[in-house]
């Protein structure tokens, strides 16, 4: 239950924050829904019917492997993708709270000679 | 031959992926960059080609990794359809990077080693029998991607690559909670163990969380937009690269998807037909409102993807077929035509249709290949595009659903109407007088490696274009015009730069030639996707 609570508060919170307009609170939201999505791939290991490998009791009941594995692939890449997301952040600065700011470096990458001949058509 | 080339299997993906690295430790412009890269290119094309011809007979290879024992190991698998879109995409990779050599693109940091771990992951994609492994091989394909978009976007425009990769990163963690919840239901990831379990309600939710995912990626209606925002910003080769393998692969994953998990349940495969019809009126409607080639082009390429998807959501052999011969033909096509749109962008400053004008009687070559892309889009004979039309038409009607064969024929003439859109106002219009100061001015921006939003000195611009007017030749043969009122003379694109879009032309047009061979072989993927024991068997051996 604790578990499904988590998954719900990270994923609400996550979501929240993708849907902002600043780069690094989109940045923080995917942190969120990473967490949220590897919780749920360790919830389906069916954390609530296993227990604790090799300390004692049955094997047959040990903690499920593989989501785990899965879990710790999904950080990685999460990782990596998160470290180019903050470069994105970092690069072009200014420009990720205004709506029109691609709008206007388009425009302005126009060579005056052309924006003059190109008004006459 | 067989278990030799069931030994080398994961060399589709490990070498590109290990020659990649290397590449990234070679210095920038030293000769091994291209010759490595091209060769690897060319290499996959080959074997891609030879497991084409040995799994056309139906043949189903399969590698256990590691050779663990069936259904433990991750396989990696290629069966007809994964063999003849393989060979697609690494044609289309082999053209896409030759074109980057000759823009000069691949001189920047690098980009060979990137393409190479862009095409080892779409290998990865294409070949995994795994659901997790899947989900792995598309990052592995996206973050390459991701380089590419931002080092080569010629505007510095940021924002697009952010919606990229904001787009593909929260598709990628949807894909992967599906991922997730398939597993919890099922305690599997493995494709072929899930062979026919969409039956059960929990699982065919998990998938489909799955293939919402996907959907994301294919650009589909409704969650198509970010395709033409993020890839007009992108160097136009990288688009042309991208259009042939990343949507595919997407699509190529609704396939396999659609045929192992729900064995096409007609519930499901009614619910693809709806988005899918949308995604191709959609696209084909939103095509007409676009001032730029290549957004114009982008949205075909969404129209593109409802046709092939219609092909999987009638589930009859015909149709499956049709979609597959559909989804090659695209490939070769949007290639084509996204390539001479690049040509046409590097050498003239602008895409814009209505700033680009008069091509017809200037750049003959580049308007051949033009009209050969845009017919075979439009589905007209002897093109590819011909072929793979009239078959999903035929293959609708007889699946019952006259409605949407209108529908297909119908989206056709819009298509038409888009591509001679481009004609009248690209290469039919008035020369403009500021075509020639646009065509110098990228010249310069090339040579002096300047970004668009860069100034430029008026004068150096003037001379360059007063001394091309001089010094190029007028054109000559059939086509030339006496007198050309505005003093624009001779051919501006260099052949190198048409001569990849030129290659996939002619693809088209064998293709269509030789449609019987192309269907003959999507027959027999079609096969293997309707009666997957085949598949089932050569990955978890019962």
């Amino acid at each position: 239950m604790s578990l499904a609570l988590s998954i719900g508060l990270l994923a609400a919170a996550g979501v929240f924050l993708v849907l902002q307009r600043g780069m690094i609170r989109i940045i923080l939201g995917f942190v969120l829904l990473t967490h949220a999505v590897n919780l749920l791939i360790i919830a389906a290991g069916g954390v609530g019917r296993r227990e604790v490998p090799f300390i004692g009791g049955d094997m047959s009941m040990a903690a499920d492997p593989l989501p785990q594995a899965f879990v710790l692939t999904a950080i990685v890449i999460a990782f990596a993708i998160t470290v180019v997301l903050a470069t994105l952040a970092v690069v072009s600065k200014g420009d990720d709270d205004s709506e029109a700011g691609t709008e206007g470096a388009e425009a302005g990458g126009e060579d005056v000679a052309t924006e003059k001949s190109g008004d006459q058509h | 031959m067989i278990s030799l080339l069931e030994a080398l299997l994961p060399l589709f993906v490990g070498a590109p992926l290990l020659l990649g690295g290397i590449l990234f430790v070679v210095p920038r412009h030293h000769l091994l960059q291209p010759v490595i890269a091209m060769g690897t290119l060319l290499a996959l094309l080959a074997g891609a080609i030879t497991v084409l011809v040995v799994t056309s007979n139906g043949t189903v290879i399969a590698h256990q990794v590691s050779l663990w024992p069936e259904g433990i190991a991750i396989a990696f698998v290629v069966d007809a359809f994964s063999a003849l879109i393989l060979t697609a995409a690494a044609l289309v990779a082999v053209i896409g990077f030759q074109y980057m050599l000759a823009s000069g693109e691949s001189k920047s940091p690098s980009i060979p080693a990137l393409v190479l771990i862009l095409i080892g992951g779409v290998a990865g994609a294409l070949l995994t029998a795994d659901l997790f492994n899947l989900f792995v091989f598309i990052e592995v394909m996206l973050l390459p991607s991701y380089g590419l978009l931002i080092f080569l976007s010629r505007r510095s425009d940021m924002a697009a690559s952010r919606l990229y990769v904001v787009v593909n990163l929260l598709a990628s963690t949807i894909f992967l909670a599906g991922v997730g919840l398939i597993y919890a239901v099922q305690g599997t990831v493995n494709l072929a163990e899930l062979a026919g379990t969409g039956d059960d309600p929990a699982t065919a939710i998990a998938t489909a969380v799955c293939l919402a995912a996907i959907a994301v990626k294919a650009a589909v209606f409704p969650v198509h937009g970010w395709l033409s925002r993020a890839y007009s910003s992108a160097s136009p080769a990288v688009a042309a690269l991208f259009s042939g393998l990343h949507t595919k692969v997407a699509v190529y994953v609704v396939y396999r998807i659609s045929a192992v998990i729900f064995e096409g349940d007609s519930a499901w495969m009614a619910a693809i037909l709806v988005v899918a019809s949308l995604t191709l009126v959609v696209g084909a409607l939103a095509a007409l409102g676009e001032k730029d080639i290549r957004p114009l082009l982008l949205f075909q390429m969404v129209s593109g993807i409802g046709f092939i998807l219609v092909g999987v959501a009638l589930f009859t052999p015909e149709a499956l077929t049709a979609g597959i011969v559909y989804m090659v033909h695209h490939m070769v096509v949007m290639g084509s035509l996204l390539l001479i749109a690049s040509a046409i962008e590097h050498t003239y400053g602008s895409g814009r249709l209505d700033r680009v004008a008069g091509l017809r009687t200037r750049e003959h070559l580049v308007t051949a290949v033009f009209v050969i892309g845009a017919l075979s889009l439009v589905g007209l004979p002897p093109f590819s595009g011909f072929v793979a039309k009239y078959a999903l038409v035929l293959a609708s009607a007889d699946a019952g659903v006259l409605l949407i064969a209108g529908l297909l024929v119908v989206v056709s003439l819009v298509v038409l109407m888009a591509m001679m859109k481009i004609w009248a106002e690209m290469f039919n219009g008035k020369r403009h007088s500021d075509v020639e100061t646009l065509a110098a001015q990228e010249r310069i921006r090339t040579r002096n490696g300047l970004y668009d939003t860069d100034a430029l000195n008026h004068e150096e611009v003037a001379q360059e274009a007063a001394r091309a007017v001089e010094h190029i030749e007028p054109p000559l043969g059939l086509f030339g015009v006496e007198g050309d009122p505005h003093g624009h003379r001779g051919t501006r694109v260099h052949f190198s730069l048409i001569f990849p879009a030129l290659i996939l032309g002619g693809f088209s047009v064998a293709l269509g030639f030789g449609g019987e061979f192309l269907v003959q072989l999507a027959q027999q993927a079609s096969a293997g996707l309707i009666d997957t024991s085949d598949y089932v068997r050569a990955v978890i051996g019962r």
